[in-house]
């Protein structure tokens, strides 16, 4: 990185940083900065790494301003006479139009058919593997046996793994099976499915807090080691 | 209404969160000057993927597919490093792909620290290549399944990908002996266990974000062979590999965060439930 760079992502770091004590023009300049250079940042790279190579290369639209050598699909279809299959790009480019119609009140409801298509397309392609990774799998990792042969007794670390998350799921479940007042057995089964969930979330949160922790830990590092030099 | 005359416990009750923050501060930034090394323990899930990568032989195939950008790089990125630095140790051959467009980017970084670490260099095109970036999400996956070279016809740098010594026989994930994927969301971990393992019985390992690690936590075992959960994660590949690198460095800093952290939620439950009789009473 050189050493503008290193500067300016330096001041930027504490910019934001500063939020930490109050909001203030410097936070707001450095937010305002990351904001705008993000979304030009995402635009640049779809742009030349996905519409350039999928649609415009695909379609021949390059070649026909000169900025490629390689046959699309127009040059196949109008120099050699052939259909391409490059031609189906065509399709998903009307349907990127037909979104971009939104912007235009009038013709807002066109967006609906693009949408429409990525909903139900996605819908289909993840059922059945939702299906089977999700639910068939989890399942069958679930069932496991009470007494592992190879372990020492019904009280080895593999059998009482096998049995909290034999209970852990059975009272989870319980939880949020509504159909039945939540008294009695049941209602004792749903209390201890709480802990069990109280616990995930927990668990979750510790690693969210980790999480947090190492952003910081990478941005004092940046200060201290690259603009600073005060570490090696 | 306003408590006069307030307590040791009922200031603590209205401390300022930026004295909090100074704490952590503090707490981070002291380990970064000191040369302090913890004893970390590895975690079963950790072992699991070094024992998977361990039995692979010299030379083996290897994808890894970077699904993170520089937003995640201090949990991920010291991963990558130790990652590629064992696999130019045993001669694995690497081929890099990114499903986020900056993965293909951190790749490159990563290959840098790791050739300067072991002092020796990948040779492009045989034992690594870098195949970019391919926009489609879970769909690209499911593309390498039908086909590697039709999915990624060229390379990062724009040359076909079948000219490279290192692609030749390998047409889908059949020719590939182990996947190790870095992930910070979406598409990631969960998108590689749904279209690659449970479909195409891939052998994968994964790296995560800590934020993301609960999820994938569930795929343990038949369908996800280790996971390297946050820093944390990183830091005990390291030890594992014998490649002691940021991870561990950093565990010092993330530690001490911690236990502050847990001494405040201590000390803020103590002093709600030693002022919540003295509230209620000046309330009603």
């Amino acid at each position: 990185m050189s050493t503008l760079g290193v500067w300016v992502g330096a001041i930027l770091t504490l910019g934001i940083l500063s939020f930490l004590y109050k909001d203030n023009p410097f936070y707001k300049v450095a937010e305002a900065i990351f904001l705008g250079i993000s979304a030009g940042y995402w635009f640049v790279s779809l742009f030349y790494q996905s519409l350039l190579p999928k649609l415009f290369d695909n379609l021949g639209l390059t070649k026909l301003f000169g900025a490629s050598n390689t046959d699309g699909a127009l040059q196949t279809l109008f120099v050699q006479g052939k259909f391409s299959g490059q031609l189906w790009y065509l399709v998903a480019g009307a349907l990127g139009v037909m979104m971009l119609i939104r912007l235009f009140p009038k013709g807002g409801w066109i967006s609906r058919w693009p949408l429409a298509f990525i909903v139900g397309t996605t819908s289909g392609l993840y059922f059945t593997r939702y299906l089977a990774s999700n639910a068939y799998a989890q399942i069958s990792a679930t069932l496991k046996d009470f007494v592992v042969a190879g372990h020492p007794g019904f009280l080895g670390w593999t059998n009482l793994n096998n049995l909290v998350v034999l209970v852990g799921v059975v009272s989870g479940l319980t939880y949020f099976y509504f159909s039945k007042e939540h008294k009695g057995t049941v209602g004792a089964t749903a209390k201890v499915g709480v802990y069990f969930l109280m616990v995930t979330f927990g668990a979750s949160f510790g690693y969210t807090v980790m999480s947090r922790m190492s952003l910081l830990i990478g941005r004092l590092d940046f200060l201290y080691r690259i603009w600073l030099g005060l570490i090696k | 209404m306003a408590i006069e005359n307030k307590g040791f416990w009922q200031k603590l009750m209205t401390i300022d969160r930026r004295i909090i923050f100074i704490f952590i501060f503090v707490a981070i930034s002291v380990p970064m000057f000191l040369k302090i090394e913890l004893k970390i323990p590895v975690s079963p899930e950790v072992e699991s993927l070094y024992q998977t990568i361990s039995k692979l032989p010299d030379g083996a195939k290897v994808l890894v597919s970077l699904d993170y950008d520089p937003g995640s790089e201090p949990e991920l990125q010291p991963m990558a490093e130790t990652f590629f630095t064992y696999c130019l140790q045993r001669k694995f051959k690497v081929i890099v792909i990114g499903l986020w467009p900056q993965g293909a980017i951190q790749a490159e970084h990563a290959r840098i620290v790791a050739e300067e670490k072991v002092g020796r260099k990948f040779e492009y095109g045989v034992d690594y290549i870098n195949l970019g970036y391919q926009a489609g999400n879970e769909m690209v996956i499911q593309g390498m399944g039908s086909s590697i070279p039709q999915t990624f016809s060229v390379d990062y740098f724009g040359t076909p990908t079948t000219s490279f010594p290192i692609m030749q026989g390998v047409t889908n994930f059949s020719n590939i002996d182990y996947v190790f994927n870095l992930s910070a969301g979406y598409p990631g971990t969960v998108e590689w266990v749904l279209f690659a393992v449970d479909r195409f019985n891939v052998i994968l390992g994964a790296g995560n974000t800590a934020v993301q690690a609960p999820q994938v936590y569930p795929y343990l075992g038949k369908q996800l062979k280790g996971i390297l959960g946050g820093m944390k994660g990183g830091a005990e590949f390291e030890i594992l590999t014998g490649l002691k690198g940021r991870a561990v460095k950093y565990m010092v800093g993330q530690t001490f965060a911690h236990t502050i952290i847990v001494l405040f939620i201590l000390i803020a439950n103590i002093a709600y439930f030693a002022t919540r009789g003295k509230e209620k009473g000046k309330t009603v």
